[in-house]
């Protein structure tokens, strides 16, 4: 036993240098597969980091606008000619004299009409409305000398917040030397600071990118999606009920479920071709109006809800359904008592979902009107407004450098209400979800 | 306004239908001898809806249609001479008339015929809105109290206000269906009328796009060049571009976060990846115009390549990251779907998972992946944002993706963004590149529904 020789093993294809050859290879391969994952994944979330990186480092600084603290005469000969303290005549009054005057106080040795007029460019139009409203409010200021910080005009905020640069040629600057050294001197007697925006909270669109605001198109936004839900969610939760309890299985109501998935993947621009020839042309209904807006992303977020809806009738148990039926409720009541409210948190999830999808919807939206320049809150779903989205496009249509901060800015108040919507929908989610 | 109280009046109305029914339901008892049929509230919501559901029909029917009633009569109480002009022109002045009506500036200034048509128009307005009132309240208080007449205890109350509700809901589903006929007939109809003055032939085929069309007959270049295929081969360039982006990326994401990834990573790797899906189109569009598009340009001017500011490939290249995650979580169900014993099966024979993915996997998946690419390339041709935000207008009949392309839905958009008129070539192609667009797209997305469907039971 002990002394057989052991016959030597037959030449493996699975040993020897080059079968190790062979699985060095194979491993190389593996981790040559790994590594692309992992690089697929990083361009992915690198894509992501530098998208946000852009929209933080450009809108950071639109929450903070430069003003000028300049000491100002509320000259009634100016203000008030007749002095009558009339709230109406306030607003006839000259009140870019009123700005320059204070200006010019302030550097007598300006002189000549360009030089002068190039004082005043320091000046937004924002700063003569600003002192109208002081007055109005007050109008016991009338003949006072007071401090008061006036916007600047962007061109000065942009140089002050470093986006437009000091150090290049006059030429192809947009503030000249003789601005930068008034606004130097300005900064030196601390009579320049960056206060909060909050007119960025409260206005509506503008020409110009130091007085606009996005509440204007939050209003507008808020309006046409409570529209979109008022139509789309009860008949999204009715026709989910009734495909996926009631309906019979025959050519009909297979043509309704391909239609509702075909319906689903229709490109957004098509909704607006249907919004502008059927509500517009055919109905003669408003332009521009959220009630319109709010009709056309009603259909479109209506098949997403509808399949979000028969998704959640469809995971509660038919346990239920038969425990109901059995102490002798009728289909309706059992579906409508029972199931409907255990199926709701899966249905809400949905809806929010489809919501927040048609809350960044803007294609639809341009067919039907909705660009327009709308200087007012819009103050119901009949009149003229714009969404947050589309005030977006048309801010970065707009050549002027102040206008990137501030598109920036509103799609950091956009990303914000779609993070809360989002937010919501996984606290429901978490909240109510049910293993069964 | 008006109409939203009268709405509310209705909604108040029917609660008080709501109760009466209950109570002459339960009244109706005698002192409880006599048995109900239905639980008493099925009596009260019997007669809230015969309150209620007529008179919202006939409300939003009124609505509807009042406004052209109104401008029909007004037009036909215009003078002759006025009614006999073209149409565009009374379209104009009825315009005028519904303008100063609403105290509105007008284009011109208020002739005694226009002046009489508007006092005719505010009259017929008014009258309207008061019949909207008498006939809503009516169809209301008629509806409540024949409900009400009806309502005895051996009526079958529940089974009645079932068959309303289910054909509430069979109506709602249908609507779906309507959206599709609605969307067809409007692409149809518009489209058509475009090719009466464009054959359709020259559209389609048409190597030049320029839809200009002069307001006056002899203006210079009236004529307008309506052929499509440099939108389409700019269209299909910028989506080839994207998914040259999305698929690798999307698919190897997918195939990492499943196989490889440990799950911590996969924990902070997905909810990222449906952040970037829940980004607005228009953020991208902004993000490709400001970073991407003067990153490419100056990355072509290094190597030395001429590279247009609103490039095909900045445009594609940001579309494609808008479908990375689209791609990502579809192929994520399909790899997901394929069952564990073919994977064990295959590390059972000393597969690596590299191999096991390369060669098991990714076969067993295809027909789910195939179908996921072809939705995301179709929703890479109708995506219009990002387009119109960084790849300009110029209609280019190029395959050069540093070039300046264009797409269909970009001139979608142009033509159709501000004021337009109905009656001209140029707005009216729209149509046609929407309902080409439409025809596409559709055909696609069946086309993905078909494989899903074929290939669904295989691991089942």
């Amino acid at each position: 036993m002990t002394d057989m020789s052991v016959p030597a093993a037959p030449a493996s294809r699975h040993t020897g240098p080059e079968a190790r050859l062979r699985l060095e290879k194979r491993y190389a391969s593996e981790r040559r597969f790994e590594r692309y994952g992992m690089a697929a994944l990083s361009f992915a979330i690198a894509a992501l980091f530098l998208l946000l990186w852009t929209i933080l480092s450009n809108g950071a600084t639109a929450f903070f606008q430069t003003h000028i603290r300049l000491e100002v005469h509320f000259d009634p000969a100016t203000i008030d000619p007749d002095g009558k303290r009339d709230p109406a005549a306030f607003r006839q009054a000259n009140w870019a004299a009123v700005a320059r005057a204070a200006l010019q106080e302030k550097f007598p040795e300006v002189r000549g009409r360009l030089p002068l007029r190039q004082l005043d460019a320091l000046l937004s139009d924002g700063a003569q409305i600003e002192l109208l409203r002081m007055v109005s409010a007050d109008p016991g200021l009338l003949g006072q000398r007071r401090e008061v910080w006036l916007l600047t005009s962007s061109d000065v905020d942009m140089i002050q917040k470093g986006h437009s640069a000091r150090d290049v040629p006059e030429a192809s600057r947009r503030v000249n030397d003789a601005q930068l050294s008034w606004l130097d001197r300005l900064a030196a007697e601390g009579r320049l600071e960056k206060r909060f925006n909050t007119r960025f909270f409260t206005a509506a669109d503008s020409r110009q990118p130091e007085l606009v605001g996005v509440w204007g198109g939050v209003v507008g936004s808020f309006l046409t999606l409570g529209m979109t839900l008022l139509l789309a969610f009860p008949m999204g939760v009715a026709a989910a009920i009734y495909l996926e309890e009631y309906a019979p299985k025959n050519r009909f109501t297979d043509l309704i479920e391909v239609n509702i998935n075909n319906l689903a993947a229709v490109p957004s621009i098509v909704y607006g071709l249907l919004g502008l020839a059927v509500f517009l042309q055919f109905f003669g209904m408003p332009r521009s109006a959220p009630i319109v807006g709010g009709v056309v992303l009603a259909l479109m977020s209506l098949p997403i809800i509808i399949i979000a809806s028969r998704a959640a009738l469809r995971s509660v148990p038919p346990s239920i359904r038969e425990a109901a039926l059995g102490i002798g409720a009728s289909k309706m009541q059992a579906i409508f008592h029972h199931i409907l409210p255990l199926a709701m948190p899966g249905i809400m999830t949905g809806t929010i979902i489809a919501l927040a999808h048609a809350l960044g919807e803007t294609a639809p939206l341009l067919m039907i009107g909705m660009v327009a320049f709308v200087v007012d809150i819009p103050a119901g779903p009949l009149s003229p407004s714009t969404v947050l989205p589309v005030q977006i496009f048309m801010w970065a249509d707009n050549p002027e450098r102040g206008f990137v901060e501030k598109t920036s800015a509103a799609i950091m108040t956009l990303l914000v209400f779609l993070l809360l919507m989002n937010a919501a929908a996984i606290w429901l989610r978490k909240k109510f979800e049910r293993r069964w | 306004m008006n109409t939203i109280f009268l709405l509310c009046v209705l909604l108040v109305l029917s609660a008080v239908g709501y109760r009466m029914g209950k109570a002459s339901a339960v009244g109706r008892q005698n002192g409880g001898t006599v048995r109900l049929h239905s639980l008493p509230s099925y009596y009260g919501y019997y007669v809230a809806l015969w309150c209620g559901l007529p008179a919202l029909l006939l409300v939003v029917l009124w609505t509807a249609s009042s406004d052209w009633i109104v401008k029909s009569l007004v037009v036909s109480a215009l003078p002759d001479e006025i009614r006999a002009l073209p149409a565009d022109k009374l379209s104009l002045v009825v315009t005028d008339i519904r303008n100063i009506a609403a105290g509105n500036i007008a284009s011109a200034a208020a002739t005694p015929a226009v002046q009489a048509a508007v006092d005719t128009y505010l009259n017929l307005a008014g009258m309207a809105r008061s019949a909207m009132w008498l006939v809503g309240l009516a169809a209301a208080m008629f509806g409540l109290l024949l409900a009400r007449s009806h309502v005895a205890p051996s009526m079958r109350a529940r089974n009645r206000v079932e068959g309303i509700i289910g054909a509430v809901l069979i109506v709602c589903s249908v609507i779906a269906v309507l959206t599709t006929v609605g969307i067809v007939l409007s692409l149809v109809f518009e489209a058509a009328r475009f090719f009466v003055a464009i054959p359709a032939a020259d559209f389609l085929f048409g190597l030049t796009w320029s839809p200009q069309t002069a307001i006056r007959a002899d203006q210079v270049g009236s004529s307008g060049a309506f052929g499509a295929v440099p939108l389409f081969t700019g269209t299909l360039l910028i989506a080839t571009i994207s998914m040259l982006v999305a698929v690798p990326v999307g698919l190897m994401s997918a195939v990492y976060m499943a196989d490889y990834a440990p799950a911590r990573v996969r924990s902070i790797a997905k909810p990222l990846l449906e952040i970037l899906a829940g980004i607005p189109t228009v953020v991208y569009g902004f993000f490709g115009a400001l970073t991407v598009a003067p990153f490419v340009r100056e990355a072509g001017a290094l190597a030395g390549l001429e590279v247009a500011s609103q490039s095909g490939l900045a445009a594609g290249l940001v579309m494609g990251i808008m479908i990375i995650p689209f791609v990502s979580s579809l192929s994520d169900d399909v790899i997901n779907a394929v069952p564990q014993s073919m994977r064990d099966a295959s590390y059972g024979l000393g597969a690596t998972r590299s191999e096991t993915i390369k060669k098991v996997v990714l076969p067993a998946a295809l027909p789910g992946i195939a179908a996921s690419v072809i939705l995301a390339f179709s929703r890479a041709l109708g995506e219009t944002m990002i387009v119109v935000m960084a790849a300009g207008l110029a209609a280019n009949l190029t395959a050069n993706p540093l070039n300046a392309v264009t797409t269909v839905t970009v001139h979608i958009a142009a033509l159709l963004v501000g004021d337009q008129e109905f009656d001209s070539p140029k707005t009216l192609s729209a149509f046609a590149l929407g309902l080409v667009l439409f025809a596409v797209t559709l055909a696609l997305n069946i086309l993905a529904m078909r494989i899903v469907r074929k290939y669904r039971e295989q691991y089942e």
